[in-house]
C-alpha cells in the first residue's frame, strides 16, 4: 500500500466522530439527576441546570433512568475497506497532496447530521463513506485533483465542515467509482484584506470562526454568523445559500460574496473583476451560489467585510401570544427597522429556553426572576401557556444603537410587548449554539429530533406555523408514536416580503421498532404541509439529497432542464457526483 | 366487472357498528321545563376561540381583506363610491347575521320542551355521538350537516345540543323565515342568520356571505351548521347535495388558514314528519303555503295529532383534511393572495362534489327505518300490480307479515338501521296496522287517493338508498342483452348515470357501486358470479323481482316526461312552465285511461335540468330516444 500523508492539521481530532461538537463538550444528566453542560468552550459550560431534567421527563415522558447510550468507539470491521482507483492514487501520490484512506477519517466525512445519519453512527452502523481523503492545500492543488479525477473517472465530494442537514454529504450508494472526499479545511488562509473596498480575498476552507477571529484581529469582520458558524465553512455556505443570524445588517452569502472561483471538470469559472454589481446576463455567482458541490469545488471567495461594531447590545420582548409577536414582527419589517437579529419563539420554545436556565448564583437574581415573573403573569395579565418571547441583537454604534432599540420597543408595545431584559436575549442566542448539542443528549435517553426550515410569505406565517406544528403531532399519533411529541418553532429572519420559520421537533422513540423510519416519515410529511402552505423547500439549509424529490415541482420543469442543462455542460461525466439537488 | 371479488368483506355494510340510542323527552316528562330551561350552561368551546359577541363577528367581516377587495372592485366596476358600497355592505350583514342570545335559546328550550312532548312519542339521540361531537368541537372548528325533512330540523338540532350542554350552532336559514314577523328574528337570537335563496352575479353579498361564515368558522366561534341538501326534502328521499356552502366552509382548511375542518353529517329520522300531506299536495302542484307567522300559528292544530318518534344519529365526525388527503393539490393557492376571491379550480370542484355526495351517504346510512318504511314498500308494489292488472283485491295479514319478515331481513343484511320495535312478529304487525288505520292510511279504498299514495310512497323512499344499488344491477341484469358481466356492468352504468340526479350515486363511482351491488347480491345469495356470467339463483329472483319493481315509479315518470318533450314540448317552454305542462300532460294521460305508477314527483326538476343542461334544443331528439327506448323496453319485459 502507499504511504499517505495527513495534514498538520485536524479538527477532526477535537470534534466527535458520532454526535454534534466539540468531544469535550456535552450534556449530561450526573448521579444526582440534574442536567450538566461540560467543558470550558461556551457561556453554559460547567454549569449545573437545575429545570432540564424536569423539563425533559415531563415534556417527552422520558425518565433518566432509560438510557440508550451510544457505541462509545467505531469498529473499523464496520467500514466497508475502500474500492480504490489505483492509477489515479499514484498519481495523487506523486502530487504530494496529503490524503487517506483509514476508515476513521472516511467515516468522519461520509456524513452530515441529519438524525438518521447521526442515529447510525450512534449505533455503529456505517453505510458506504468515501474511498479516499483529500487534503488540497490551495487552489492550485484543488485544480490537479479535479484534473486527475476526471482523468481517472473517479466521483469527488467536496467537503468543508460537515455540518450539512439534507444529506449532501451521503456517498449515493449506486456509485460504484472510486469516491473521493475533497476536504478544504487546510485552504483556511486570507489571503488578502483590501481596506478601500473593504473586502477580504479568502480561502473556501476557512471555518466561520476563524475567519471572525482573524478579521477581528484587523478590525474587521464578515457579519456573517450562521448558527454552525464554529464548525461549517465558507465554500460550504456558498455551495448551498447560507444565511447568518445577522443578515438585517450584513446581508446573506449572495449580498456577502464580490468574486468567486469556482474549479470545475470545464476548468476554472469566475468573474473578471470584482465590481459591486453588473448587467452582464444571468449571474455565473447563480449557478454557483446552492450548486451543492454538484459543479465544483468553490476554493477562494472576495467577500465584504465591515469595521468591527463599536457596541453590541441583547433584547427581548415578551408578547402575550405568538399572534401579537409574529404582528410585531411584520410591522419591524414594514418600517426597515429590524435589529441585526431579531427571533420570536413561540410558547413551548419559551418553556425550553427557559429550562436552560443555569444555576443562579445569588438570592437576589432568583428573587428578581420571581419578580419578573409574577409582574408578568399576574400583573400584565399573560397567560403563561401562551406568551412568547422575541430575542433581539442590535449592533453599531452606541448613540445609534440606543436609538434603534427604543424604536423597535416602541413598536413592540403597540402588539402589547414587554421589554424582557438583556439577559433573556443573550439566553435565547446561547442556545443556537448549545440546542445541537441537546440533541445529542436526547439520544442518550430515547428521544431522537431534528430542526427545519422554511422561508414563507408574511400573511402566511401564523397558519404554516399552526398547521405544520400539528401535522406533526397528529403524524406522531397515526405513526404510533407513543408520547406526546415536541413540535415548536420560531420565526428567525424577517425580510420585506416574508419570514423565515424554524421547526423543532422531538420524541420518545421508545416503544418503536424503526424509530428512525417514523421519523423521516413524520419530517417528510411535515415538508409536505410547509409546501401545501406556501412555504418554501429551504431558506438556507439546501436540498441535498433529503428534499430532491420536490425540486420539479418548487422550480418547474423548465427550471430542472435549466440546472440540468448546465450541469451537463460543466461536468458531464458527473465527476462531482453527490447526486444532490437534481 | 373482475373487481366484485376485490370488494372487501370488511366493508360490509351489515357489519357498520351503530350507537345505542337515549330518549331525552324521558326526562322532560319526569323533571321541570322551567328548571331545564333556566339551567347552568356551560359548552365545551374550540381551544383556540378567543371570546368575541356577535357585533364584534361583523365588525371583523367588514374589516377583512376579501372584502376590502370585492368592494374596491365593486367600485371600480360600478363607479359608486367605495364608501356607498360600505354601507350597502354594513346592511346587508345586519340583514343576514345571526344574534345568538342565550335568553332567547332558554326560551325555545322551554317552549319546544312543552311542544315535543305533546308532539312526539319520543327523541332519541345517540349519545356516543354527542361525545364525539364534544370531542370535536375542542379539537377543530366543527360544521354540522343535518339530513332536511322538516321545518323541526334545525330548532331540533340546537335542542338537542342545548341538552347535552354541546356548543349552540349557527345555523344558514332560509331568507324566507324572515318574511315571518317576530319569529323571524326570534331564530335569528336563536343562532339562524339568513341567506338569499340566490344571488348569483351579486359579487358583494357573495363575499359577505361567504367571509361572514369563514369568520364565524376559523375563529371557532361556534360549530355553523346547514343543510347538504338545500332544502327540505318532500318525498323523503335524500336530495343531490347544493355545493355552496360546502365550498365555503372547506376553503379555510385548503387554503391553510385552518389545519382541518371537521365536518359531522347528523341523520334526523322522523316517524312521521310534520309536514307529510303538505308536502304530498305540494307535489301535486298545490304551491306551498308562504312562511308565515299566522300560518304557523294555524298549523298549531298539528300539536294534537301523533308524530311517533324521532331518532338523531349523530355521525363519526369526518376530517375534510383526510377526506382531501391525495385529492387535492393545496400549494394551487400559493400563487395569488388568498384574499381575492377565485372560482374554485376543477380539482377542488369535483373534490367538493365528492365530498358532498359522501356525506349525504353517510346521513343515509344512519337514518333509522320504522317497520313501516318496509311495509310501505311492500303495498305499494301489491298495489301498482293489482292496479295494473285491474284487480282490486288486498293482502291477507298473514302474507304481508310473512313479506315483511322477509323484506326485515334483506334489508338488515343490505345494512339498512332498522328499528324493529319487540321480537314477536304478530304482535308489530298489529301496531303497525293500528298506526296505519290511525293515519288514514288503511289502504285500497284509500290508496286511490293521490295524497295517500304519495305519502305512502314517501315512506318507501326513505329506504331507497338501502336498495338502490342492488336495485340498479337487478334491472342492468334484465335490460342486459346477455348474461354477460361487461354487458350488465355497461346496463348498470347506463342506469346509473341516468339516475344521478334521482339518487345519491357518488360520481366517478360506478365500479365501486357495482361492486357493492354484486357483493350485495352474492353475499344473499340472489346472484352467482362465473367467470364471464352473471346467474340469478333459483331464490334470487323473487329478490330481484322485488328490487327491480322498487325502481319502476321512477321509471316511468322519466318516462312520461320523455313522452311529453317528444309529443307536446315546444321549443319556447320555459323551466317554469315545464312542471305544470308535464303535470297536465299526465292528467290528460290519466283521464285517457293510461295508469301510472306514481304521480308526477318533484324529482322533475332534476331530470328537467338534466334536460335543459346537456344542450336541449341541439340534441333533444337523440338523447330523448335513448331515454325513451330504454324506458320503454325495461317496462315491457
Amino acid at each position: 500500500m502507499p504511504k499517505y500523508t495527513k495534514p498538520p492539521s485536524h479538527l477532526q481530532e477535537i470534534l466527535k466522530w458520532n454526535g454534534w461538537g466539540y468531544s469535550d463538550t456535552r450534556f449530561l444528566f450526573n448521579k444526582k439527576g440534574q442536567a450538566e453542560f461540560t467543558g470550558k468552550r461556551y457561556r453554559l459550560s460547567g454549569m449545573i441546570i437545575p429545570a432540564l431534567q424536569n423539563w425533559f421527563e415531563g415534556t417527552f415522558g422520558a425518565s433518566v433512568q432509560h438510557k440508550s447510550p451510544a457505541m462509545p468507539i467505531l469498529t473499523s470491521s464496520a467500514v466497508q475497506p475502500p474500492t480504490l482507483n489505483e492509477a489515479f492514487v499514484d498519481e495523487l501520490k506523486s502530487t504530494g497532496i496529503p490524503c487517506s484512506h483509514d476508515a476513521e477519517d472516511r467515516v468522519f466525512r461520509g456524513h452530515g447530521h441529519c438524525l438518521h445519519e447521526v442515529f447510525a453512527l450512534r449505533e455503529g452502523k456505517v453505510g458506504r463513506v468515501p474511498d479516499i481523503v483529500v487534503w488540497p492545500n490551495c487552489h492550485n492543488d484543488v485544480v490537479k485533483i479535479v484534473e486527475l479525477a476526471c482523468k481517472h473517472n473517479v466521483c469527488l465530494i467536496p467537503y468543508g465542515g460537515g455540518t450539512s442537514v439534507s444529506s449532501a454529504l451521503e456517498c449515493p450508494p449506486e456509485e460504484t467509482r472510486c469516491i473521493v472526499s475533497l476536504d478544504t479545511s487546510q485552504m483556511n488562509r486570507i489571503l488578502w484584506i483590501d481596506e478601500k473596498n473593504l473586502t477580504a480575498h479568502v480561502e473556501a476552507g476557512i471555518v466561520g470562526q476563524e475567519l471572525e477571529r482573524l478579521l477581528n484581529e484587523s478590525g474587521y469582520c464578515t457579519g456573517h454568523e450562521p448558527d454552525s458558524m464554529e464548525f461549517s465553512s465558507l465554500g460550504g455556505w456558498v455551495a448551498t445559500r447560507a444565511s447568518g443570524m445577522k443578515k438585517n445588517i450584513y446581508g446573506n452569502i449572495e449580498d456577502l460574496v464580490v468574486h468567486v472561483k469556482m474549479v470545475t471538470p470545464q476548468g476554472v469559472i469566475e468573474k473578471g473583476c470584482q465590481c459591486p454589481r453588473m448587467s452582464t446576463g444571468p449571474d455565473i455567482h447563480h449557478f454557483i451560489m446552492g450548486s451543492e458541490g454538484t459543479l465544483g469545488v468553490v476554493t477562494e471567495v472576495t467577500m465584504k467585510i465591515r469595521p468591527m461594531p463599536e457596541y453590541q447590545k441583547y433584547g427581548s420582548v415578551v408578547f402575550p401570544n405568538f399572534e401579537q409577536g409574529v404582528a410585531c414582527l411584520r410591522e419591524v419589517a414594514k418600517q426597515r427597522c429590524a435589529p441585526a437579529s431579531i427571533r420570536l419563539m413561540d410558547n413551548e420554545q419559551f418553556k425550553f429556553g427557559h429550562a436552560l436556565k443555569p444555576q443562579v448564583s445569588s438570592i437576589f437574581t432568583s428573587f428578581l426572576d420571581g419578580l419578573k415573573k409574577f409582574y408578568i403573569t399576574k400583573f400584565k395579565g399573560f397567560d403563561p401557556d401562551r406568551l412568547c418571547v422575541a430575542t433581539l441583537l442590535f449592533e453599531g454604534d452606541r448613540e445609534k444603537v440606543l436609538q434603534h432599540e427604543k424604536q423597535v420597543y416602541d413598536i413592540a408595545a403597540k402588539f402589547g410587548g414587554l421589554a424582557a431584559g438583556e439577559d433573556n436575549g443573550q439566553r435565547g442566542y446561547m442556545l443556537t449554539f448549545v440546542i445541537a448539542y441537546l440533541r445529542d443528549l436526547g439520544m442518550d435517553y430515547y428521544v431522537i429530533g431534528e430542526s427545519f426550515e422554511t422561508s414563507v410569505p408574511w400573511d402566511r406565517v401564523l397558519d404554516i406555523c399552526r398547521n405544520v406544528k400539528a401535522r406533526i403531532i397528529q403524524e406522531c399519533k397515526d405513526k404510533g408514536v407513543q408520547f406526546s411529541p415536541l413540535s415548536t418553532c420560531r420565526v428567525t429572519q424577517t425580510y420585506d416580503a416574508g419570514a423565515c420559520v424554524y421547526f423543532y421537533f422531538a420524541f420518545n422513540y421508545r416503544g418503536l421498532s424503526d424509530p428512525v423510519h417514523v421519523y423521516e416519515q413524520v419530517e417528510h410529511a411535515a415538508r409536505e404541509e410547509i409546501l401545501a402552505n406556501g412555504g418554501s423547500l429551504s431558506h438556507h439549509h439546501g436540498v441535498g439529497k433529503l428534499r430532491k424529490e420536490w425540486m420539479r415541482e418548487t422550480i418547474s420543469d423548465v427550471g430542472m432542464g435549466m440546472l440540468k442543462s448546465v450541469k451537463n455542460y460543466v461536468d458531464p461525466k458527473n465527476i462531482f457526483g453527490n447526486r444532490n439537488l437534481i | 366487472s373482475k373487481c366484485v371479488y376485490t370488494y372487501k368483506e370488511h366493508r360490509d355494510p351489515m357489519l357498520k357498528k351503530r350507537d345505542d340510542f337515549e330518549d331525552i323527552l324521558e326526562e322532560r316528562r319526569n323533571s321541570s321545563d322551567l328548571k331545564y330551561a333556566l339551567r347552568c350552561y356551560t359548552p365545551v368551546l374550540y381551544k383556540g376561540v378567543t371570546p368575541c359577541t356577535s357585533s364584534m363577528l361583523k365588525s371583523m367581516v367588514l374589516q377583512s381583506d376579501q372584502l376590502h377587495y370585492v368592494i374596491n372592485q365593486v367600485s371600480k366596476e360600478t363607479g359608486k363610491a367605495t364608501d356607498d358600497i360600505k354601507e350597502e355592505a354594513s346592511a346587508i350583514l345586519e340583514e343576514m347575521a345571526q344574534c345568538l342570545q342565550l335568553s332567547t335559546v332558554r326560551f325555545f328550550a322551554f317552549t319546544l320542551s312543552k311542544a315535543f312532548k305533546t308532539l312526539f312519542r319520543s327523541i332519541c339521540v345517540n349519545e356516543d355521538g354527542i361525545q364525539r361531537l364534544q370531542q370535536a368541537i375542542q379539537e377543530h372548528p366543527v360544521v354540522l350537516l343535518p339530513s332536511h325533512r322538516s321545518y323541526m330540523d334545525f330548532l331540533l338540532m340546537s335542542y338537542i345540543l342545548y341538552t347535552y350542554d354541546v356548543a349552540l350552532p349557527v345555523i344558514a336559514a332560509g331568507m324566507d323565515f324572515m318574511g315571518m314577523k317576530f319569529v323571524g328574528e326570534m331564530l335569528r337570537m336563536s343562532g339562524a342568520f339568513f341567506i338569499r335563496r340566490s344571488f348569483g352575479g351579486d359579487k358583494l353579498y357573495w363575499a359577505l356571505f361567504s367571509e361572514y361564515v369563514k369568520t364565524m368558522l376559523k375563529n371557532g366561534f361556534a360549530p355553523v351548521e346547514f343543510f347538504l341538501e338545500g332544502t327540505r326534502s318532500r318525498t323523503s328521499k335524500s336530495l343531490t347535495p347544493k355545493l355552496g356552502l360546502l365550498n365555503i366552509v372547506m376553503d379555510p382548511f385548503l387554503k391553510g388558514e385552518v389545519f382541518d375542518v371537521n365536518v359531522v353529517p347528523v341523520s334526523i329520522s322522523y316517524e312521521r314528519v310534520l309536514e307529510e300531506t303538505l308536502y304530498a299536495r305540494e307535489l301535486l302542484g298545490i304551491p306551498k303555503p308562504k312562511e308565515s307567522t299566522s300560518g304557523l300559528f294555524k298549523a298549531r292544530k298539528i300539536l294534537s295529532e301523533d308524530y311517533g318518534s324521532i331518532h338523531v344519529y349523530f355521525g363519526q365526525p369526518v376530517s375534510v383534511r383526510s377526506l382531501a388527503q391525495g385529492k387535492v393539490n393545496r400549494c394551487q393557492f400559493n400563487l395569488v393572495p388568498r384574499h381575492i376571491p377565485r372560482r374554485p379550480s376543477e380539482d377542488i370542484a369535483s373534490f367538493v362534489n365528492d365530498s358532498a355526495y359522501r356525506l349525504v351517504r353517510a346521513q343515509e346510512e344512519n337514518m333509522v327505518l320504522k317497520p313501516w318504511v318496509l311495509v310501505a314498500s311492500l303495498l305499494l308494489q301489491y298495489h301498482h300490480q293489482n292496479q295494473a292488472a285491474g284487480q282490486k283485491r288486498g293482502i291477507a295479514l298473514g302474507e304481508l307479515t310473512a313479506q315483511a319478515v322477509w323484506l326485515r331481513d334483506l334489508s338488515r343484511q343490505y345494512g339498512a338501521f332498522l328499528h324493529w320495535p319487540g321480537t314477536v312478529v304478530t304482535q308489530v304487525f298489529t301496531i303497525i296496522l293500528l298506526a296505519l288505520l290511525e293515519q288514514g292510511l288503511y289502504f285500497f279504498e284509500l290508496l286511490s287517493q293521490a295524497v295517500i299514495l304519495l305519502s305512502c310512497a314517501s315512506y318507501r323512499n326513505q329506504a331507497l338508498h338501502v336498495f338502490v344499488r342492488p336495485a340498479l344491477l337487478a334491472l342492468a341484469i334484465h335490460t342486459a342483452s346477455s348474461n354477460q358481466k361487461q354487458e350488465v356492468f355497461n346496463s348498470f352504468s347506463f342506469l346509473r348515470n341516468m339516475f344521478s340526479n334521482e339518487f345519491i350515486l357518488c360520481p366517478g363511482a360506478t365500479v365501486q357501486d357495482f361492486e357493492e351491488a354484486c357483493y350485495l347480491l352474492v353475499k344473499t345469495g340472489a346472484l352467482q358470479f362465473t367467470q364471464q356470467e352473471v346467474l340469478v339463483t333459483e331464490r334470487g329472483h323473487r329478490t330481484l323481482a322485488f328490487l327491480s319493481t322498487m325502481l319502476d315509479p321512477f321509471l316511468q315518470g322519466y318516462q312520461v316526461v320523455c313522452r311529453f318533450l317528444c309529443e307536446e314540448a315546444t321549443e319556447t317552454l320555459t323551466e317554469k312552465q315545464f312542471i305544470p305542462a308535464v303535470r297536465k300532460f299526465i292528467k290528460k294521460l290519466l283521464l285517457a285511461g293510461f295508469y301510472l305508477l306514481l304521480f308526477l314527483r318533484f324529482s322533475f326538476v332534476c331530470v328537467c335540468v338534466f334536460f335543459f343542461t346537456s344542450a336541449f334544443y341541439k340534441m333533444h331528439n337523440c338523447v330523448l330516444c335513448v331515454c325513451v327506448c330504454v324506458c320503454v323496453c325495461v317496462l315491457s319485459r
